[in-house]
């Protein structure tokens, strides 16, 4: 499909670029300097530097427990690290509010969704524009004030609805969508609010392969709309698809950072998926290299849609 | 026995200033746990610094019953800012601790002997309100039918206080159907996400907890007016625990449930409490079985059973929201 082949002029920008970990990019969106967070005796992340480039889409991978998760909560503000810095745009994010990091246009979604289950479908997408007038205690009493508004973020809303195949469930509960519904409706959630970086973590688990072939789609549109896109997924196939760039942690550090063809055949990502004796497993260690891993099969990642927390 | 006079007690109860006073604080309540998730164990806290903050400026210091109220409504800012500063950047539960603290926290405060010069410790304020009953258009007398009849003072401040309270159900239902609402709504049902849509949990937390506690302070405005006295034992724990059973009742996060639940609170008490004593009185229940001193007690029991079989049957209260109820069950 022609539309997917990222515009020339954007990919290039990465042609120069060795994939070595810790690599400058061109313009780069997020930089990334000497971020540590431990749970006591854990290091769940250490990343010594890190940019992300800007306007592409970057696939973050790892095993389960790589501290993928942790790092989305880190740069969001969900979570403090013990020491480092990053910054976006080139503004420094440390100390920044989680709900100033999203104004400031970086929005994450969670792999846990969080969908407001006693709010409809509709009442979701509108809460997420920004700079609403109404959401000011006095205009909200004068709806004059915020009327026209609503009415320009509910067509907006209903737009992306449709676009995630969610428009006939714009008036039911979120709670009673399906776990695959609820991850559409918090990535469409996250795009309300008009990012110009997206970190989707684990977007596509649960969702079924036909929906994830649109959803790819969008998220190459989003790509071709200039949104910056950081994206965890378990799925290699996937992850070859779609990401410009790859970024591989193990054990909470970056083990290795590249175009998706070079992450394929890198013997530090194999490593870390396999373990670290598959040199000495004939079985594997042979035709392991020749092609991209599958760390995860997909019956483990059907996993990811039932866990509801609550 | 009459039971016409056990329904005309009820129904004297459910429009009383009582009535008003826990509609009110049901209200602030429903703000609060119903729309905003937080947990608001000192509600009564909120109620006495209301009636007195009126009784204090009044009668210890001379001042004007308006400045009064003035001072009733600044306090009750000024104790949300003091509770939710330090605690709603924390989980859920740390709010209804600290809440219910301070509520006792206060109560015992004006109660000391200490604070007596001020507060008139456990002997309370007296005569406060005079220009409010001053202000009364409506001429002397008893107004209305048999037992279910009301003083003209008594018919005055409900006149007020009902007027009031559809005040603020108009205020919280505006508030509520607006994008303002909305975020109190997205942080009662997970406030992680609305932080990563950009909205400033922290500061709708504080203003949810403010505007409640105005509300509830309304609520001890109401109570000591009508009294023209207040007293710290008014407003011991269980004042709270009213208004949550009223709000429960009523429905929980409903615009109206509060003021409902309320009137049903108050009409299920009273009626309870008039059916007891008539029946004592007219040897239906005799005297060696129940007591006419244990009718108080007995009355809450039956309240709690009523209570208990609302919840098996109708576990959203009255107006609630079934469909919304089963979501959590997910
Ligand atoms: N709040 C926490 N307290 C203690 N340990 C934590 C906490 N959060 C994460 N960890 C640990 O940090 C490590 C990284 O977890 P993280 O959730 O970031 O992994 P992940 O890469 O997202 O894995 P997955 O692919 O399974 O989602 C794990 O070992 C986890 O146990
Ligand atoms: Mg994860």
């Amino acid at each position: 499909m022609p539309a997917d082949a990222p515009p020339a002029a954007q990919t290039a920008v990465l042609d120069g670029v060795a994939p070595e970990i810790g690599v400058a990019k061109p313009d780069p969106i997020l930089v990334v300097d000497g971020v540590v967070r431990s749970f006591g005796g854990l290091t769940a992340v250490d990343v010594d530097h890190l940019e992300l480039p800007r306007g592409l889409i970057t696939g973050l991978i790892g095993p389960n427990g790589a501290g993928k998760t942790t790092f989305f909560n880190l740069m969001t503000g969900f979570d403090k690290p013990n020491e480092g810095t990053w910054s976006f745009n080139g503004e420094p994010l440390a100390g920044v509010s989680a709900h100033n990091v999203a104004r400031r246009g970086m929005v994450r979604t969670f792999q846990l969704t969080k969908s407001l289950t006693r709010l409809k479908v509709i009442e979701n997408m509108k809460l997420a524009a920004t700079q609403q007038r109404g959401e000011r205690f006095l205009s909200a009493l004068m709806p004059p004030a915020w009327r026209d508004q609503e009415r320009d973020i509910e067509a907006r809303a209903m737009d992306l609805l449709a676009r995630f195949k969610l428009d006939k469930m714009r008036d039911e509960y979120a709670g009673t969508l399906s776990g695959g519904q609820r991850k559409l409706l918090e990535m469409a959630r996250a795009l309300m609010v008009q990012p110009e970086m997206v970190m989707l973590d684990e977007p596509m688990a649960g969702v079924n392969p036909v929906l994830t072939q649109s959803l790819l789609r969008h998220v190459k549109d989003l790509r071709g709309q200039g949104m910056t896109v950081l994206f965890v997924e378990h799925d290699m196939d996937v992850v070859m698809d779609i990401s410009d760039w790859v970024v591989c942690m193990a054990e909470g550090r970056i083990i290795a950072e590249g175009p998706p063809e070079s992450i394929g055949t890198n013997s530090a990502v194999i490593d870390a998926y396999l373990g670290r004796q598959h040199d000495e497993d004939p079985a594997v260690a042979p035709g392991a290299s020749a092609e991209p891993p599958h760390p995860e099969p997909r019956t483990q990642r059907a996993s990811a849609a039932d866990e509801e927390p609550r | 026995m009459n039971i016409g006079a056990v329904f005309a007690d009820a129904a004297r109860a459910a429009l009383d200033p009582f009535a008003i006073a826990y509609a009110l604080a049901a209200i602030g309540l429903n703000l609060h746990f119903g729309f905003t998730g937080l947990l608001n164990f000192g509600q009564a806290g909120f109620m006495l610094i209301g009636a007195y903050g009126l009784a204090i400026t009044v009668s210890t210091f001379g001042g004007p019953m308006w400045l009064g109220i003035l001072v009733a409504l600044l306090g009750s800012v000024l104790l949300s800012l003091i509770l939710g500063l330090p605690t709603l950047r924390l989980r859920a539960d740390y709010l209804a601790i600290v809440t219910i603290a301070a509520a006792e926290i206060l109560r015992i405060v004006f109660r000391s002997g200490w604070a007596a010069p001020v507060t008139g410790g456990a002997f309370g304020l007296q005569r406060f309100a005079n220009p409010f009953y001053a202000l009364n258009p409506i001429p002397d007398g008893r107004y209305g039918v048999a037992n279910w009849a009301y003083s003209e003072r008594t018919l005055w401040l409900m006149v007020v206080g009902w007027s009031l309270v559809g005040l603020m159900v108009l205020l919280v239902w505006a508030l509520m159907r607006s994008p303002w609402g909305r975020v109190l709504l997205a942080i009662r049902e997970d406030e992680d996400a609305a932080r990563s849509l950009g909205k400033n949990v922290y500061g709708y937390k504080m203003q949810s907890l403010v505007l409640g506690g105005l509300i509830g302070s309304l609520g001890g405005i109401v109570l000591a007016v009508n009294q023209q006295a207040v007293n710290p034992d008014t407003y011991q724990a269980i004042v709270t625990f009213f208004a949550y059973t009223a709000l429960i009742l009523g429905g929980t996060g409903r615009v109206f449930g509060p003021v409902i639940g309320a009137i049903m609170f108050q009409v299920v008490l009273s009626g309870f409490d008039s059916f007891l004593r008539r029946a004592i009185a007219g040897g239906v229940i005799p005297a060696d079985v129940l007591a006419t001193q244990e009718v108080g007690i007995v009355r809450f029991i039956l309240v709690g059973l009523g209570l208990m079989l609302l919840m098996i049957f109708r576990p959203q209260g009255m107006f609630g929201n079934r469909e919304e109820l089963l979501l959590d069950a997910r």
